[in-house]
């Protein structure tokens, strides 16, 4: 039951956030969190109750397989509560319980470098651990810290299961202390897994496996893995329908499903049901109307490993493209990582360079021998383009995008 | 060097371990900037592990995590006779942030631990008590006769160049080296910086100024008014002061 000082605490903290904003001193959620955090340290605790929780983090994909997770979990029959809205600090994970407060189960988003910190108020039975690349190295640091900070959280709590990805070496070594279910969920982004977590010798990758030469770290194998075709738990194979786009969305499926059976035992029929008509997760991959009448389909990018699923997923498309590209603390404030990105994939199709960096992204799209044109105003360089239109957007112009009217 | 029957040949060195920031913009930019003036050039990636070898006209060298650069240096001292050789016959180094740190002699690496650079330039690196983060202008050297530099630094080192050692240039805002108000090291067809960015694709007469260190001659001019105008824009928000700073940090931190 949520008490006076929870109550208040949260309002508190929602002010305090409000006032960071307005301010332009930050972005407000952490600032709300140590606001409600201090006024009640046992907030997170007192909201949650004595229901059942799920951690879901990961590098990317962490609001899509939270969403999935919890459908399928309801699939399943039981009430969820769960901060839908990728709101994943202690603020936003505090405010989503409260509003939810009958639910049993509590299916949670967590930032990254939060997880640490609110396992223990939230009492969390299960972790569901993603990926583990780079992202925002000017605030979130190199992926290996993380990746240890993980590792000490697993290594800590014997008695919170896990269920990790096989198939990124970051996340295999933070999770392996735990004794893991694993499932395989393929790697097709290897830039940051050069070398072994463990003895820091150049992986070896094969097609569907890596293995450490000097020390042994390998794969871990499993009976659970991802198929181009199918999702595989155990001996039965399961046929993949989703409603959402992209190879990245398979895995963030593949991962919420395995959960919802191997962990919450609900049926694999129930869960697949429950998560094959889900399309739209918090504004990611809505079709908006542009005032001249044509669709334009909206996709957050937000790091490296992120843009080169989508980019190849618009290469087989007809449509032209949207890039815009902010760099506030949300987005990374260096957004060198363009580099990194084959951009080179949309030779011969119509993009405009976007954004408040829109020229950053011009100069890269320039040497990747792509044609383009400069609009930082993403609504009016989507009005420019011929036909259907895809605008891939970085966290603040995605987040700006879903909330402004069109 | 005289003219040259062969392509120019631009080297990335161990990729997979030093190209965390984008450093590998700064290959695609050299390598297109000479076929845009009908110069024939090829990047070669030189992957983690492999040998270097001594026939590449331009080394670079890029930005890692702290496990890679372990790597990178361990795999950099094995080929260091390459490298030298390759320096003698007149090729060209571009060392950036981690890539820097081990041209010089010793570099500590997390938790104290000093380990071996190439020894290529008189300078240690130090870990400082704080990560410098953010937009970096840098003055560079008059006699390299290039306009003022941009770029975006994320490293922990403190470097220090030894007194025969000269700066790439100095530091009008940002950290740099962090130690006497300066970036990098330049060196007779070397060029040490912490400017990520990349560096390259951000001043177009850095990449032009390798090249013609490479090719000994002047290159005829290729259109740059996308990234010179990038790279006024990126000098005048991190040089902002007053009301305009002000507005720059609100901008940045809004979430």
């Amino acid at each position: 039951m949520t008490t006076a000082r929870a109550r208040i605490a949260l309002a508190a903290g929602r002010a305090a956030g409000w006032a960071s904003r307005a301010t332009g001193r930050g972005a407000g959620t952490q600032v709300s969190g140590r606001v409600m955090l201090g006024i009640d340290p046992q907030l997170l605790s007192e909201v949650v109750g004595t229901r059942r929780v799920a951690l879901v983090s990961a590098t990317n994909g962490k609001t899509t397989t939270t969403r999935l997770l919890a459908e399928a979990v309801r699939a399943g029959g039981a009430s969820v509560a769960t901060n839908h809205t990728g709101a994943n600090m202690p603020a936003g994970i505090a405010a989503a319980l409260a509003r939810e407060p009958g639910a049993e189960i509590a299916i949670v988003e967590v930032d990254e470098r939060w997880l640490a910190k609110v396992i223990d108020p939230l009492g969390a039975e299960l972790l569901v651990l993603g990926n583990l690349t780079r992202d925002q190295l000017d605030r979130m640091g190199e992926v290996s810290a993380i990746a240890e900070q993980w590792r000490e959280v697993c290594s800590t709590h014997p008695d919170v299961r896990v269920v990790a990805n096989a198939s990124d070496p970051h996340v295999v070594w933070a999770a392996e202390p735990a004794n893991p279910t694993w499932i395989a969920l393929g790697a097709p982004w290897r830039g940051d897994a050069a070398t072994c977590p463990r003895c820091a010798a150049l992986l070896t990758w094969s097609a569907d496996r890596f293995d450490c030469p000097r020390c042994g770290f390998a794969q871990p194998d499993t009976p659970h893995r991802l198929d181009p075709d199918a999702l595989v738990l155990g001996g039965e194979r399961i046929p993949l329908h989703l409603s959402l786009p992209g190879s990245w969305n398979r895995m963030n499926a593949a991962l919420a499903l395995a959960t919802a059976v191997l962990h919450f035992k609900v049926p694999i029929g129930r869960a697949v049901a429950g998560i094959s008509g889900v399309d739209v997760i918090s504004g990611r991959f809505s079709t908006r109307r542009l005032p001249d009448g044509r669709e334009a389909r909206v996709l957050l990018a937000k790091n490296p490993a992120g843009w080169t699923e989508v980019l190849r997923w618009l290469a087989g498309r007809d449509a032209g493209v949207v890039l815009a590209v902010n760099a506030h603390l949300a987005d990374g404030r260096d957004p060198s990582w363009l580099w990194d990105v084959p951009y080179e994939l949309l030779r011969g199709v119509p993009v405009a360079a976007s954004g408040e960096r829109a020229l950053d992204v011009a100069v890269r799209l320039d040497y990747a021998g792509v044609e383009c044109f400069v609009e930082p105003d993403p609504l009016v360089a989507a009005a420019r383009l011929p036909g259907a239109v895809d605008i891939i957007a970085s966290y603040t112009q995605f987040t700006h995008l879903t909330k402004r009217s069109w | 060097m005289v003219s040259r029957a062969s392509a120019v040949r631009v080297g990335l060195v161990f990729p997979e371990l030093l190209g965390t920031y984008g450093d590998r913009g700064n290959a695609v930019v050299l390598v297109e900037r000479c076929r845009r003036r009908g110069i024939d050039a090829e990047l070669v990636e030189v992957a983690a592990g492999a040998p270097i070898p001594d026939s590449l006209d331009v080394y670079l060298l890029g930005g890692g995590e702290d496990d890679s650069q372990v790597m990178a240096a361990a795999g950099m001292r094995e080929s260091s006779a390459a490298i030298e050789r390759a320096q003698h016959s007149g090729a060209v180094i571009l060392a950036v942030c981690a890539g820097f740190q081990l041209l010089g002699h010793r570099y500590e690496a997390r938790g104290g631990e000093q380990l071996d650079g190439l020894g290529l330039v008189d300078m240690t690196t130090a870990a400082g008590p704080s990560r410098l983060i953010g937009e970096v202008v840098v003055e560079p050297d008059p006699s390299l006769r290039i306009p003022t530099l941009s770029g975006f630094e994320n490293h922990g080192g403190r470097t220090r160049l030894g007194p025969d050692e000269h700066p790439l240039g100095r530091v009008l805002a940002g950290g740099g080296n962090g130690v006497g108000g300066v970036d990098g090291v330049l060196r007779e067809r070397i060029i040490g910086t912490y400017l990520h960015g990349p560096v390259l694709p951000r001043n177009p007469a850095l990449a032009d100024l390798l090249l013609t260190w490479v090719l000994g001659r002047d290159l005829e001019p290729v259109d740059d008014r996308l990234p010179d105008e990038l790279r006024s824009l990126r000098v005048a928000a991190a040089t902002a002061t007053g009301w305009r700073a002000r507005v720059r940090d609100f901008k940045l931190n809004r979430g």
